[in-house]
């Protein structure tokens, strides 16, 4: 067919192919593609690929939750953790409240004390002073149990208020005279209720009265928590219970700032409160800070108040900082103490020790892996399985077998003494050292070495080598500069592995390791488990995250990460 | 051409025997000497020791017996890498993680020919293959015929005198196949190097080849020119093995001189040249090549034809094809010319087939 005038071309009409033409024309001169209907055909190409692209992700949506749950948020999790610090401010607010305005010498005012005062009750009341105690305790020693012992004396702050009260009048010493005082109409009706019910359930939440929170502003806040507590602890109202002693306190010290306070109230709590607004000026004062130095002297310790106000924040860099061998003292950042740098030093010997094995697991795997390759299918499907044997067997059993072959009096030992190679005085130190968690953590990652070097080398084909050796190479050039760089990816790929398992292993290093031969990891479990620091634990986890990140990076620009195969 | 005869041979095969396992033989005493300057094809189907012997000579296998010389040298126990043989390999086996640049400059390298010098000379091999341009590239980023122009630099860009290409082309297309069987060949003549070259491929073998050795079994069976090895095929396996050929079984029933008559299986009387029967009696294989058969033909009265009936006519452009039914087999074929004369058959037609006697050669069963 090859008469001109029957072509498609010679259509001026609207045929479907013209009709494309036409639009490809017009698209390229303005505007993107369209689709035979006239959508851009990047929209059309999107709706045509959505269907597949659903479909795909709905066949990975298991394991993507999966690892989200379990790897991706727990590792979130542990970032947050390293920084949050919500418990200073959670459990003494008005005392970190109150410590904006201390200059930073010394010891704080009055205020700070009797904020502290209020503070310590209602965590003592909740037992969360102990917790923070524990906190502040990995910053400055001591704390844990200044706090412990706060929490037990702070009961006796207000006494002297309490008493007064009660002498001027033994109203005070009710607690409905309390709640008539502070509570909402509507939540003494609720509690009534509530009352009467005894059904076991919660009693309803508290609500202040108006204008008591204006009228006594401290007195309202405090039993405001008390009902809190009393409700959350004990499950029962504020009706039933005398107030503490530290609400007196507060009533007392609202009264002397503001005599006229019984305005805001009506009827027989006016009365009340106008007597004892009459009668404040008269009780005993009670030097706040005299109490808690009576309680324990440290409180008069200005590093007590430092570490109190340098972790005030809601968010830290202090567990970063100890992390990194710095602390955060009240006088801003120091480098810790010589014989308290630890961190640092582990972190060089987690790295070098894991270079070592690596290097190691270079050395020893790739003559193997080479030979492996090299074999017929037969033989080294054989050796490969004496390879794996070991994945085989528990990771305890393997270094429980290194201790008994690397021990003084061991395995090794006795052989070396016995060929008179090493005398038996000086049997060589090869355990509970860094060359133990060498030795033994080079042979429980030479696999992921093997491996990937082997099923790389497996894919170099022998014709190269000829190739080489047709060219002129000795056997050596040739596998130097044709079959090492081939197998360069192999070796990065086993790196890589060995690399970064090893610089997170801790059982190993734990067992076999001792003092010397430990890696961080070995400082985090620690932290995790007995020290009970999370806190510096997921700082630490994360600067070695941050590690293996960089170096990943690095190797990245050095080697390429796409010049990395399993095969 | 070059010819074997005279002087000595720069290659040569003395009673060469090769076994792998110790029990047979891949290789069975092979003797073949190879001119300076000449262009020798192994020709063979696989597993018939062509591409042994093609690796005895460049070293990467050992001789179990026998003498492997080049240039009146023996070579046995040289290692590869010191004879200066040229290998182009069937994958083209061009370094992944160099250059075309850098992999034609390896043997160089090795050979430590200096910088100014190296780069002449990868120039000159570049150029020689038409890939001038494409030193800077990776062999990745090559189609196959660019690599195996950049392979077959590379085996010429030391200078060698001896070239083994071992199915250069087989994983190419026919097109691009044609073409570089071509420029091989004239570059090989150009250069005046000696090139051994190993094919399945009998096409590649007779239009690129000085001398083709056809090998099955471990042993040549034949070492001829091209046209000597498909016009006058010395025993069956060539005459099969060359070429598309039609096949008669029979016996001998008399011999004169350059003539002899088959009686095939069938019953029906041919006539023949005998190759390798000894005598009357003998069983034979007659082979007549598809475009040697005349339809119809006008022979002379004394001219032995064989009846046929058209199976298939099958039309291929330049040549007509067709399948006929004669002396009780069913596939042969006889090849004629897209004439405008031409009779074009028709299936069920019955015709009469008949043969020069000096195109028909009975070979042995």
């Amino acid at each position: 067919m090859t008469d001109s005038t029957t072509g498609p071309d010679q259509f001026t009409g609207p045929t479907p192919d013209n009709a494309l033409r036409d639009a490809d024309g017009e698209a390229r001169a303005d505007g993107p593609m369209l689709a035979a209907d006239g959508t851009p055909l990047k929209r059309s190409l999107n709706r045509a690929l959505r269907a597949q692209k659903l479909r795909a992700l709905g066949l990975i949506a298991p394991l993507l939750i999966f690892i989200l749950v379990t790897f991706i948020a727990p590792i979130a999790d542990m970032l947050f953790r390293s920084v949050e610090n919500q418990i200073v401010s959670e459990t003494l607010p008005r005392t970190v409240a109150a410590l904006d305005d201390w200059d930073g010498e010394g010891v704080p005012g009055d205020a700070a004390f009797e904020a502290l005062a209020y503070d310590l009750t209602i965590a003592a009341e909740e037992k969360n002073h102990t917790r923070l105690g524990s906190r502040l305790n990995y910053e400055t020693t001591g704390i844990s149990s200044l706090f412990r012992k706060s929490g037990r004396g702070v009961d006796d702050i207000g006494e002297v208020h309490a008493d007064a009260f009660a002498d001027l009048d033994p109203l005070w010493e009710e607690a409905e005279t309390w709640l008539a005082l502070m509570s909402s109409e509507d939540y003494i009706a609720d509690e009534a209720v509530w009352r009467a019910a005894k059904d076991g359930t919660l009693p309803p939440a508290f609500e202040l009265r108006d204008g008591v929170a204006t009228a006594l502003p401290r007195t309202a806040d405090i039993f405001a928590e008390f009902a809190r507590v009393i409700r959350i602890e004990d499950e029962d109202s504020p009706a039933t219970e005398e107030p503490w002693n530290i609400v007196y306190r507060a009533l007392w010290s609202d009264l002397r700032d503001n005599p006229d306070a019984a305005q805001a109230f009506a009827g027989g709590n006016a009365d009340l409160v106008a007597a004892a607004a009459a009668a404040v000026p008269d009780f005993p004062d009670e030097d706040i800070r005299a109490a808690f130095l009576d309680i324990d002297e440290d409180w008069d310790d200005h590093d007590v108040w430092g570490t109190i106000e340098a972790f005030s924040s809601t968010y830290t860099s202090g567990y970063f900082l100890a992390a990194a061998d710095f602390q955060l003292t009240p006088d801003g950042i120091e480098r810790q103490p010589e014989d308290q740098q630890i961190y640092g030093l582990l972190f060089q010997r987690t790295l070098f020790m894991s270079l070592t094995i690596m290097v190691s697991c270079i050395l020893l795997g790739y003559p193997i892996a080479f030979l492996l390759s090299n074999l017929p299918l037969r033989t080294s499907n054989v050796l490969l399985i004496l390879v794996l044997l070991p994945f085989w067997t528990s990771l305890l059993v393997r270094t429980s077998a290194w201790k008994v072959l690397l021990q003084q009096q061991g395995v090794i030992n006795d052989t070396l003494v016995w060929l008179g190679l090493v005398s038996d005085a000086n049997r060589l130190e090869l355990i509970n050292n860094q060359t133990g968690t060498i030795i033994a953590m080079t042979h429980i990652l030479l696999p992921f070495m093997i491996l990937p070097l082997y099923s790389v080398m497996k894919t170099i084909p022998p014709y190269y080598v000829r190739a080489a050796k047709s060219l002129g190479a000795t056997d050596w050039t040739a596998f130097w500069r044709v079959y090492f760089p081939q197998s360069v990816p192999g070796i990065g790929a086993g790196c890589i592995l060995v690399f970064i398992l090893s610089i997170g292993y801790y059982i190993t290093p734990e067992l076999v390791g001792g003092t010397t031969g430990t890696f961080i990891s070995n400082r985090i479990a620690y932290h995790i488990s007995s020290s009970l620091n999370w806190g510096l634990a997921a700082a630490l986890g994360s600067i070695l995250l941050a590690v293996v990140l960089l170096l990943y990076w690095v190797y990245d620009r050095i080697v390429g990460i796409d010049n990395v195969s399993l095969g | 051409m070059a010819s074997t005869q005279n002087g000595a041979a720069f290659v040569a095969f003395e009673r060469v025997q090769k076994s792998y396992d110790g029990e047979t033989l891949v290789v069975k005493d092979l003797n073949l000497s190879i001119a300076k300057g000449e262009f020798l094809t192994m020709l063979g189907p696989s597993g018939s020791g062509k591409t042994t012997c093609l690796m005895m000579l460049a070293g990467f296998e050992t001789a179990t017996y026998g003498e492997i010389r080049l240039d009146g040298r023996e070579i046995n126990n040289i290692p590869p890498h010191k004879r200066g043989i040229g290998m182009v390999f069937q994958n083209y086996a061009l370094f992944p993680h160099m250059t075309v640049a850098e992999n034609l400059s390896f043997p160089l390298e090795v050979r430590k020919i200096g910088k100014a010098d190296r780069e002449k000379k990868i120039k000159r091999a570049l150029d020689m293959v038409q890939m001038g341009d494409f030193g800077g590239r990776r062999p990745a980023q090559l189609s196959g015929g660019q690599q195996q122009r950049i392979a077959l630099a590379r085996a010429l860009v030391f200078e060698p005198e001896l070239v083994l290409m071992d199915e250069p082309l087989g994983a190419l297309d026919k097109q691009l196949r044609e073409t570089l069987q071509f420029e091989i060949t004239n570059l090989a003549h150009e250069l005046g190097i000696t090139t051994v070259y190993v094919t399945h491929d009998q096409t590649e073998a007779l239009t690129m080849s000085d001398r083709v050795a056809v090998f099955d079994d471990g042993r040549i069976q034949q070492l001829a020119a091209p046209d000597e090895l498909y016009e006058r095929p010395e025993n069956s396996f060539v005459a099969q093995f060359i070429g598309e050929n039609n096949t008669l079984t029979g016996n001998v029933k008399s011999i004169d001189g350059q003539r002899c008559i088959v009686t095939l299986d069938h019953g029906e009387e041919i006539d023949a040249v005998p190759v390798n029967v000894e005598g009357v009696g003998d069983r034979t294989l007659v082979s007549i090549r598809p475009e040697r058969v005349e339809i119809n033909p006008d022979l002379g009265p004394d001219a032995h034809t064989l009846d046929a009936e058209v199976l298939e006519f099958i039309y291929m452009g330049d040549t007509f094809r067709t399948k006929l039914r004669t002396a009780g087999r069913d596939d042969f074929i006889v090849k004629t010319r897209n004439r405008a004369d031409q009779v074009r058959l028709k299936p069920g037609e019955k015709i009469k087939i008949g043969w020069l006697p000096q195109d028909c050669r009975a070979l042995d069963a």
